[in-house]
């Protein structure tokens, strides 16, 4: 088998977007940056809510005043603005860092040094998207009302002005926007995940995936030696084999690909029956087993090392 | 039929472990998942007094099962629960009403002071901007449609003294239209407030281009107006918002300034830092522009377009002047003492470590609105 054969099925966190608070507890903890597409389907969320939420505001006050009067576009005036300034800064105070669509989409801001998310943090981050985003908008949307005769170097200054901040986090290591910067703030994903069944234990249960119509399979019994050439990753990886779509032609493609490298690495030469049930009883005897020899001190990290 | 030794036994203390302590991850993330959804102040007395407790625990579990389990499941789920409990047990449950009373009774006047040197820079970009505009204006009229340009609704040279002085005392019939007009003054005057702060990340320099045509505009229409002897007329039409709102453009420029001087000159610190804590007392200052803009546009829309006499003008411009120079000169003094006098104790007491001290207190905080 080669190397980076099990390492191609193992959908891969990006290592490098991990962040590390610590805790004051001293308990370090670990964030993944959001990634662009996220923040962007994020904002485009929130967006769509700002303008429905005017619409149906401006709509409701029309109804009440009776069709009119210019109390009524003053207060419509103020509470766009309002809307437009202050929907993000809000929700982000409120909620802890998040938006109706960051909530939406499982993303939120937290502070980049892991402390409380201050108010005027949240403030700086927001303020400035009237420059990253409205300024340059107005100008690419609305350039015949805010300077009619502008020439085409003017656009294209503007163009570029928008593209560069908006690509902004594209270009920077931390996925920072300009706001990001001068409030101090990450932005991190933070879906939420669900406890999911222990698969050593099922397992050791009776056996869900039984070939049909056939006897229950003999247990699998491994020998020190065999459980003694995989690592930690590889048992992870293989974790992530046994639980991604269950069910499905493709899950039971993957197994199959992976019990047969598994055999041949390990020599197992006994017949198997049921690939699945055989990579389940696999998975248990080797997490068994690495995680004792971790309780004596001796993490194998991967099957490279010693 | 393998050779060799069985395997371990199949009861892994991993399991064992997870099974004891499943049913406390359940409850914190109960109750997290209601905080999220409803909002902390929905929980009960109880349910608050028992959230620090559960986080504590499964802060611990977390760092057992990494020492003890290989499950990566079971690590991820712990790692997400006590990620999200961190940001429901250490984030703000201040009032927003108390925390509205900080911000302007303390918070806001305390970084407008701090801020001297900046507003000062911007304060004197703007009149230095305005007194040439006024010396050129003086000399030769035709300045003015340079400086002014076309944005003074027919308020130029070629207006008549009469038709000038009626623009100042014009009265406007009917409420409904001056709400509108004060409304979108505000607005107007905000956005470009935001923009001389937010364009203070590109060194500034759009900031300083916005304070210097601020004056200019403000010069050559002073000098327009003396030059036919309506000066004083001019200045009660203009004081009684303009105060506020010249404040504010100025005090948005300095949050520019501030933001540039933290990208620009970081000192000691890293270029980040910097800019991390620049922003924030910028942003605070930023805020307190727009409303001071939202009294301005009230005055300038509402009071000025009904009230017409002199002497009521300028005495609401004297009062709107001593107001912020009283708030923004002591409101919230004794707590800057009190905070340097801390600063002092702790720089001779025992050393505080990083965010680990910053955070602690509030830890505690947490613990006792929960008991």
């Amino acid at each position: 088998m080669k190397p980076a054969s099990l390492a191609a099925l193992h959908s891969t966190d990006d290592a490098k977007l991990v962040r590390e608070i610590v805790t004051p507890e001293g308990i370090p903890l670990r964030f993944t940056l959001a990634r662009a597409g996220d923040r962007a389907a994020a904002f485009a969320l929130d967006t769509l809510l700002q303008v429905i939420v005017l619409v149906v505001i401006s709509w409701g006050l029309s109804l009440a005043a009776g069709g009119g009067g210019s109390w009524l576009t003053a207060v419509i005036v103020v509470l766009a603005f309002l809307l437009v300034n202050f929907y993000f800064a809000f929700f982000e105070v409120r909620w802890q860092g998040a938006t109706p669509g960051k909530r939406r989409i499982g993303i939120r801001v937290i502070d980049a040094r892991g402390g409380q998310l201050e108010t005027s943090a949240v403030l700086a981050r927001n303020l400035i998207r009237e420059l990253e985003v409205w300024t340059p908008l107005r100008f690419l949307l609305a350039s015949s009302v805010v300077w009619p005769e502008a020439p085409g170097w003017a656009r294209l200054c503007a163009g570029g002005w928008a593209f560069a901040f908006l690509f902004m986090p594209v270009f920077n290591k931390d996925r920072l926007r300009v706001g990001d910067m001068i409030a101090g703030t990450r932005v991190v994903m933070q879906p939420k995940v669900v406890l999911v069944p222990d698969l050593a234990e099922e397992a050791a249960a009776a056996p869900i995936y039984a070939p049909a119509g056939g006897k229950p399979a003999a247990a699998y019994v491994f020998s020190d030696a065999q459980l003694g050439i995989y690592g930690i990753y590889e048992l992870q990886v293989l974790e992530r084999v046994l639980r991604t779509n269950p069910g499905d032609a493709s899950h039971a493609e993957a197994v199959r690909t992976v019990s047969e490298k598994v055999r041949q690495k390990i020599r197992y030469d006994a017949k198997v029956v049921d690939d699945e049930r055989f990579l389940r009883e696999f998975y248990a005897a080797q997490r068994a087993h690495l995680e004792q020899k971790m309780l004596f001190g001796q993490r194998r990290e991967d099957k490279f090392s010693k | 039929m393998q050779a060799g030794k069985i395997a371990a036994p199949r009861q892994m203390r991993s399991v064992e472990f997870r099974k004891e302590r499943e049913a406390t991850w359940q409850a914190l993330e109960e109750l997290i998942a209601t905080a999220d959804k409803h909002g902390l102040r929905t929980l009960g007395a109880e349910q608050l007094a028992r959230l620090p407790h559960l986080y504590r625990a499964t802060l611990s579990s977390l760092s057992v099962a990494r020492s003890i389990s290989l499950d990566r499941a079971l690590i991820d789920y712990l790692e997400n629960l006590v990620g999200r409990a961190y940001f429901v047990v250490y984030g703000t449950r201040q009032h927003l009403r108390r925390q509205l009373s900080e911000f302007f009774l303390w918070r806001l006047p305390s970084t407008i002071r701090a801020a001297k040197w900046h507003i000062l820079v911007s304060a004197v970009v703007t009149l230095a901007a305005a007194i040439a505009a006024f010396q050129l204006t003086w000399a030769d009229m035709d300045y003015y449609y340079a400086f002014a340009g076309d944005m003074a609704q027919g308020r130029t040279p070629a207006a008549s003294t009469a038709e000038l002085r009626e623009g100042l005392y014009h009265i406007e019939s009917g409420s409904g239209g001056l709400a509108t007009f004060a409304a979108s003054l505000f607005s107007h005057n905000a956005r470009i407030g935001i923009l001389a702060f937010a364009t203070g990340f590109v060194a500034g320099l759009p900031t300083l281009f916005l304070l210097f045509y601020n004056g200019l505009v403000l010069g050559a229409f002073a000098a327009l107006f003396h030059a036919r002897g309506l000066g004083v007329d001019l200045w009660a039409w203009m004081l009684p918002h303009g105060v506020t709102e010249l404040t504010a453009v100025v005090l948005c420029g300095a949050a520019g300034f501030q933001l540039a001087h933290g990208l620009v000159f970081p000192g000691a610190r890293t270029r980040m830092d910097s800019l991390r804590e620049h922003g924030r007392s910028a942003a605070v200052i930023v805020i307190g522009s727009v409303c001071m803009l939202f009294v301005a546009g009230m005055i300038e829309g509402v009071f000025r377009q009904t009230v017409t006499s002199v002497p009521i003008r300028f005495t609401v411009a004297g009062a709107t002047a001593a107001w912020w120079i009283a708030y923004f000169g002591f409101v919230g003094r004794s707590r800057d003492r009190k905070n340097a006098e801390d600063r002092e104790v702790a720089r001779h007491g025992p050393p505080r470590r990083g965010s680990v001290g910053e955070l602690a207190p509030q830890m505690s905080g947490a613990m006792e609105v929960a008991r």
